[in-house]
């Protein structure tokens, strides 16, 4: 199963305003539909449990409930412009491509259920699981901050629309893997999602070493406290450094050469820290912030001149970045949580979630360096896979 | 010269017994665990070093990282010793938390560990950039500062209650009696926990303190007896103990510390991180071989303090009930074997204690 991305980014502002509203029917039709296909689900799984592979007919009409959810959702969440059809017809610019059915190992249908739980855990971090998760997860708040977004300038930001698409594209996978349609696990890298990819002067050098030692993960959380009294101290030096350098860059039209590299070090610092204690890297970090000295890194741009006015008014330019960066961050704490019983298990980090956590851990990179003015290029959130810098 | 007494007079046969079990138990358990702590750091001492591929911090950090992981295996090592003591003191309701409630204490006692090791490596690494094989010298007296501050600053740590009014009241003209300044005293809440009762002194200056366990007031024990466990903490204070306490440990890490810097010289010196494991391994090593003598040092202040809760209470007969209610209440063995009293007693036993009582009501006439 894949996801298509034909959006054009454009956005007709009647229909953004009104999207709400205009949803109502598609949700009511949603709702009989996903009754329906819970019943399908069951008749698919016995049969599944003894053919070992699901029957065509059903498959292809669940296969077009998903399609039509994923049109929805798109439709509902800005991912997509078009008011969609009802019968999740193929060729809306928000699409998903299906295989044909496929045979299907039995222990893995008869124990879908259970064995689904880590994949619904993330699938929280996309769609939001009530009062547990931040704003009601990532789609939410991509959907509330591009709603005006599109209102104004009558285009969805790339970055949103590409991060929309990330969270449909796994919701899809997710409903195939739960209605039997395919044993193929929810895959969270990001490089399973067509994105524009656009370049951003702040990136994360990544090396992609997987191995985690078992004895450092059991205790990764304690291990870390030295490095957290130190980040305290640290940053109880940095904020207010950070208010000069915004003074400084008012006046002068760019942060200081020094400030900038001492704030630059301190974000470093935090992101090798965050990539430690998340298992998203496997050795203990240095105290430094030294660049290079990572296998996560973020690289910034040397110092630039910005726009006085964005500089002024960067904090509250940069809220829409510091929201969603909040709900992507959820996606590296449970991405964390369930990498540290598979890296005690394996002796090594999931590829999937390792390339979730960097993407994460990159645009966490990003909205820092725009807040504390290292760059004055918005946060890309697009969830673009890194190139590894091995 | 102490008169000769029976401790268990006045106690029935049984709770002495059920005493002497119980520690036998503990001490038993205490040495496997020490002997499996010090395999257990051998063996990380001869392979730890592989650890330093798991760092990309530079020389200090990776120190610190190989300093945790030791820790973090001996910790590992001292779960099973540390659950059967807890299964222990359960059993004989001593001990009334649960076991989750346990292993998180354990957890964030852990962390706190990791913390003081990093900060130690943090300075002795350091100062060994700087002097390479004399750091020790300078890191002796740094620790003692260290100590020292700590001493003063723990009283404001404690998270505790004002005592009753009669017990401060008490405290007040105590504190007139062994000619010292007044000394706050406050109530720490354990009766959750533990029904053990206990007491200690602590801080420096303005930051003198008196802590009771909230089971030591919680009815077991009668007002007089209270007054004694008041006058003996006081005691501490007025004999300055805690001082003499620092300076007894500047003695022995002075040694200590040269050991260490011996030892770890043949793996480059602590400037070094692979020299981390043989460091640990030194001083939990060197800190066994010095327990009895500090021991010693301590029941020698235990002993002076119980003088002067004497001579401060003139009340012989409530020291007497007093311990053997320790006995009774917190399972003392009132007569520990020899081996078990150097190596691990840091008070006087029991039958010292109580003949140490006799002893000044014989020099002292009637009681009261």
């Amino acid at each position: 199963m894949r996801l298509i991305v034909e959006d054009d980014l454009h956005r007709s502002r009647l229909t953004v305003l009104l999207r709400l509203i205009l949803a109502i029917p598609h949700f009511l039709w949603w709702n009989v539909w996903s009754i329906l296909a819970f019943f399908l689900a069951i008749v698919i799984w016995v049969v599944t449990l003894i053919r070992g592979a699901p029957p065509v007919g059903l498959y292809t009409l669940q296969a077009s409930y998903i399609r039509y959810t994923t049109h929805f959702f798109a439709y509902l969440f800005l991912a997509a412009n078009p008011w969609p059809m009802f019968t999740g017809r193929p060729g809306y610019p928000i699409d998903l491509e299906f295989d044909p059915p496929q045979r299907q190992r039995r222990l893995t249908v008869a124990f879908r259920l259970i064995l689904a739980v880590p994949a619904l855990l993330l699938a929280v971090c996309f769609t939001g699981g009530g009062v547990f998760t931040y704003g009601g997860g990532i789609i939410l708040t991509v959907a509330f901050f591009a709603w005006f977004a599109c209102l104004v300038r009558g285009r969805m930001p790339s970055g949103f629309r590409d991060l929309q698409a990330y969270s449909v594209r796994y919701a899809a996978q997710l409903f195939a893997y739960l209605l039997v349609l395919t044993e193929r696990y929810p895959d969270v890298d990001p490089a399973s999602t067509p994105a524009v990819g656009v370049e951003h002067p702040v990136w994360l050098a990544l090396e992609a070493d997987l191995r985690r030692s078992r004895l450092t993960v059991f205790f990764r959380l304690l291990f870390s406290l030295p490095h957290l009294v130190w980040l305290v101290l640290w940053t109880v030096v940095a904020l207010p450094l950070s208010f000069v350098t915004w003074i400084t860059a008012l006046a002068i039209g760019r942060p200081p050469r020094v400030l900038h590299r001492f704030l630059a070090a301190w974000i470093r610092y935090s992101t090798h820290l965050y990539a430690y204690i998340t298992l998203a890297a496997n050795p203990f970090p240095g105290f430094t912030g030294a660049g290079g000295s990572y296998p996560v890194d973020p690289v910034f741009p040397a110092p630039e001149r910005q726009h006085r006015l964005l500089t002024g008014f960067r904090i509250f330019l940069a809220f829409p970045a510091l929201a969603v960066n909040g709900a992507v961050g959820l996606l590296i704490i449970v991405s964390a949580f369930l990498g540290w019983f598979a890296a005690l298990a394996l002796g090594r980090m999931p590829a999937s979630l390792w390339a979730a956590q960097a993407y994460a851990l990159r645009y966490s990179a990003q909205v820092s360096a725009y807040v504390f003015l290292l760059t004055g290029r918005y946060p890309y959130s697009g969830a673009i896979r890194i190139p590894s810098r091995s | 010269m102490l008169p000769k007494v029976d401790p268990a007079r006045g106690l029935e046969p049984k709770v002495v017994d059920k005493a002497e079990d119980f520690e036998t138990f503990l001490r038993w358990s205490f040495v496997a665990s020490q002997l499996v702590a010090l395999i257990v750091l051998a063996l990380y001492a001869w392979r730890g070093t592989r650890f330093t591929r798991e760092s990309a911090a530079g020389r200090i950090g990776t120190g610190m990282l190989l300093g945790m992981i030791g820790l973090a295996l001996v910790w590992i090592s001292q779960l099973p010793f540390q659950l059967l003591e807890l299964w222990w003191q359960r059993r004989h309701e001593l001990w009334n938390a649960g076991y989750l409630d346990w292993f998180l204490e354990s957890w964030i006692g852990l962390g706190a560990e990791f913390l003081f090791v990093c900060f130690w490596l943090l300075i002795t690494m350091a100062l060994a950039a700087v002097l390479r094989k004399t750091w020790w010298l300078v890191a002796a007296p740094v620790f003692v500062g260290l100590a020292l501050l700590f001493a003063f600053v723990y009283p404001y740590l404690v998270e505790s209650r004002a005592a009753p009014p009669e017990v401060r009241g008490d405290a007040v003209v105590f504190a007139r009696r062994q000619h010292t300044d007044p000394v706050k005293v406050a109530v720490e809440d354990w009766s959750d926990f533990t029904s053990v009762p206990n007491a200690y002194a602590t801080g420096l200056g303005p930051s003198r303190r008196i802590f009771l366990w909230d089971t030591l007031l919680d009815g077991r024990f009668d007002d007089r007896e209270i007054r004694v466990v008041l006058a003996h903490e006081l005691g501490h204070h007025s004999r300055h103990h805690i001082w003499k306490s620092v300076a007894w440990y500047a003695l022995i890490l002075l040694p200590l510390l040269g050991g260490v810097a011996w030892l770890t010289s043949r793996r480059g010196g602590l400037y070094m991180p692979r020299a981390v494991p043989l460091a640990l391994l030194a001083l939990v090593a060197g800190g066994l071989l010095l327990q009895p003598l500090d021991n010693a040092v301590s029941r020698r202040f235990e002993a002076e303090a119980d003088w002067m809760a004497l001579e401060t209470t003139r009340d012989p007969a409530a020291a007497r009930a007093l311990f053997r209610h320790f006995t009774r209440e917190a399972l003392e063995d009132p007569t520990p074997p020899g081996w078990a009293y150097q190596a691990l007693a840091t008070h006087p036993s029991i039958e010292e204690r109580i003949a140490m009582a006799t002893a000044w009501e014989r020099r002292n006439g009637a009681a009261r």
